[in-house]
């Protein structure tokens, strides 16, 4: 299988001296769902930008589908859609012709295009909005807008900066739900995010990215298996006494909650006997879904993710 | 393959930029109307009936045509100029740029879109002055040459302001500070021969005293420069224009970090 984007020696200095990249090395399959993970400040959107060359890079090599983006940048350009972090489009237009007018900038004639804005229009859920003016949009909207637009030139690639940032929980769902699809028509999808469960959920290959530099480049299902770290929380009987478990690492939250860590060489089994033995009943019990988490702050120190951590725990 | 797809987006571009300013055609083609019309009123009608004749014309027929120049280049250059700008500003520009538009098309689409403006008011303000005068053609080729090379000229000049400039107030400057006077001193209003040997040996220097009177030659058929003079500085201007604006955008100046 080809490979759709090629990275490599990366470097990006900004105007004032600030390393943004420190030299990057990254390869995206044709079809992966990639995901590019870092806290804020990191350098996804850099990344991002070089690759679509809205940013000028300092040093290092791009392919898209073979084609450098130094020799042949039209033709790379082509295979891409880009959805930015930030809404970049003329906020006075109306949506129809904000994305006929992109399909046209890749040479799509007038016709076609406006036959693929109904399409994508209607799949987003914007067909209603058609005609109107760009600020009128929602935030979600604006978003699907965006993707809207990324996709009227049918490229082979799409890349999507942070996404889901601020799009409510419904909507993310379905906005998932949206790209797996693209993803499963051939697609091959990048996103960058800061939030976590969004690459576990989605990607299939991932690379974290951590002041300019990739500290870790791996498939989703092996980077999982290196955490050996499970958090569980119970929920106990009020009234009794302390818990204490013995070799196990464990918090107690409040007088009936109690965190325990468990390794993979323990056994949860073990922390119901020990409960047991002390009279304590075990009401419930559930995982505390932050596995990736924990393993970005074993990558790059806890500094960085504390931030990220979409339930606010510890 | 791919000049088919240069053509479809410089339309696109093109497209895009005749839209926006029917769009918001208030502010964009009723204002040159609405001031073309009062220099009609007060300095043809009023003061002009006085001031008798110029170049052998009547003053109003004298100052139709710079008139007419004088919005062709306002119009064509701040159009280029708020919409440039304004894309960076939204960061709409990004659009072109992620794709695979060839620079001189986005070069290109913009000044044909400014070019439309400058011409459309042209046109506008042309048949206003028919309320107040009658315009006689000496040479229509002559006409359609200036105000073509002038439109294109200007237009670039926007772009190039636009992608220098950082605010909103940085694209009024130059129209400001440069353009009104150049043209207020282009000779719309006299004929440069009515100066003083110093005078009007500097106006030589001023680019739009040769678009004005290549204009006015058009059509009254008197000049106070010669034509070759006037298509030479035109096509000098433009072709300098392009490359410095070519060069602007394939380095990213104010476009790319
Ligand atoms: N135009 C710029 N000029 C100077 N520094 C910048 C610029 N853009 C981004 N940076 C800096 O580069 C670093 C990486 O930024 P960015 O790529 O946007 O991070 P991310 O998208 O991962 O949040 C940040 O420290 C940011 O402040
Ligand atoms: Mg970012």
């Amino acid at each position: 299988m080809q490979n759709a984007l090629e990275i490599s020696g990366l470097k990006k200095v900004y105007k004032g001296g600030f390393q943004a990249l420190k030299g990057i090395d990254l390869t995206v399959k044709q079809g992966d769902f990639f995901a590019l993970l870092g806290p804020n400040g990191a350098g996804k959107s850099t990344t991002i930008g070089v690759i679509t060359s809205l940013v000028n890079k300092t040093a290092g090599e791009v392919k898209v589908f073979g084609h450098d983006i130094d020799q042949e940048l039209e033709a790379a350009k082509s295979y891409l859609g880009l959805v930015p972090q930030e809404f970049n489009f003329n906020q006075f237009e109306s949506l129809m012709r904000i994305l006929v007018n992109q399909a046209g900038y890749y040479g799509v004639e007038r016709s076609v295009a406006h036959e693929r804005a109904e399409k994508y229009l209607k799949q987003l859920d914007l067909w209603d909005k058609r005609n109107d003016a760009g600020r009128m949009l929602s935030g979600g909207m604006k978003r699907r807008l965006m993707i809207a637009r990324a996709l009227m030139h049918e490229p082979q690639v799409l890349i999507l900066d942070e996404p889901t940032a601020g799009v409510d929980i419904e909507l993310r769902r379905s906005m998932w739900e949206f790209l797996r699809e693209l993803n499963s028509q051939g697609i091959t999808i990048i996103l960058t995010t800061h939030y976590l469960e969004e690459a576990e959920m989605l990607c299939r290959n991932i690379a974290i990215i951590d002041s300019g530099v990739i500290v870790e480049n791996t498939d989703m299902k092996s980077l999982l298996a290196k955490l050996d770290v499970e958090t569980i929380v119970l929920d106990l009987s009020v009234g009794g006494a302390e818990p204490k478990l013995a070799d196990f690492c464990y918090r107690i939250i409040d007088d009936h909650t109690v965190e325990v860590d468990i390794k993979k060489s323990q056994r949860i089994n073990d922390v119901f006997s020990q409960l047991t033995e002390q009279n304590i009943n075990v009401l419930s019990l559930r995982n505390k879904s932050n596995r990736l988490e924990e393993l970005f702050v074993s990558i790059i120190g806890s500094g960085a993710a504390n931030e990220n951590k979409p339930n606010g725990a510890q | 393959m791919s000049s088919a797809r240069n053509m479809i987006a410089l339309k696109s571009i093109l497209h895009k930029e005749v839209h926006r300013f029917m769009r918001i055609w208030v502010q964009t083609l009723v204002p040159p109307a609405i001031t073309i019309s009062l220099y009609f009123v007060i300095f043809g009608e009023l003061i002009g009936s006085r001031i008798g004749q110029m170049g052998g014309f009547d003053y109003m027929s004298f100052i139709v045509p710079g008139l007419i120049m004088m919005s062709v280049i306002t119009n064509s250059y701040s159009n280029v100029a708020s919409s440039f700008f304004s894309a960076k500003w939204q960061r709409n520009v990004e659009e072109m740029l992620v794709a695979p538009v060839p620079n001189w098309v986005i070069v290109a689409g913009y000044v044909g879109g400014g070019m439309c403006r400058g011409i459309l008011v042209g046109c506008i303000v042309t048949l206003i002055s028919l309320l107040f005068t009658e315009i006689q053609i000496h040479n229509i080729w002559v006409i359609i040459a200036t105000v073509a090379l002038t439109s294109a000229t200007f237009a670039l000049g926007g772009l190039i302001n636009a992608i220098f400039a950082g605010s909103f107030d940085d694209i009024s400057i130059i129209p400001t500070f440069i353009l009104t006077p150049l043209t207020y001193l282009g000779g719309v209003f006299y004929s440069i021969t009515l100066l003083p040997d110093f005078w009007q040996g500097v106006s030589q220097i001023n680019p739009i005293v040769y678009m004005v009177n290549a204009f006015r030659y058009g059509f009254l058929g008197i000049s106070d420069v010669s034509l070759i003079a006037a298509f030479s500085v035109l096509g000098g201007f433009i072709i300098t224009l392009f490359v410095i604006a070519m060069t602007l955008i394939t380095k990213g100046i104010g476009l790319r970090s």
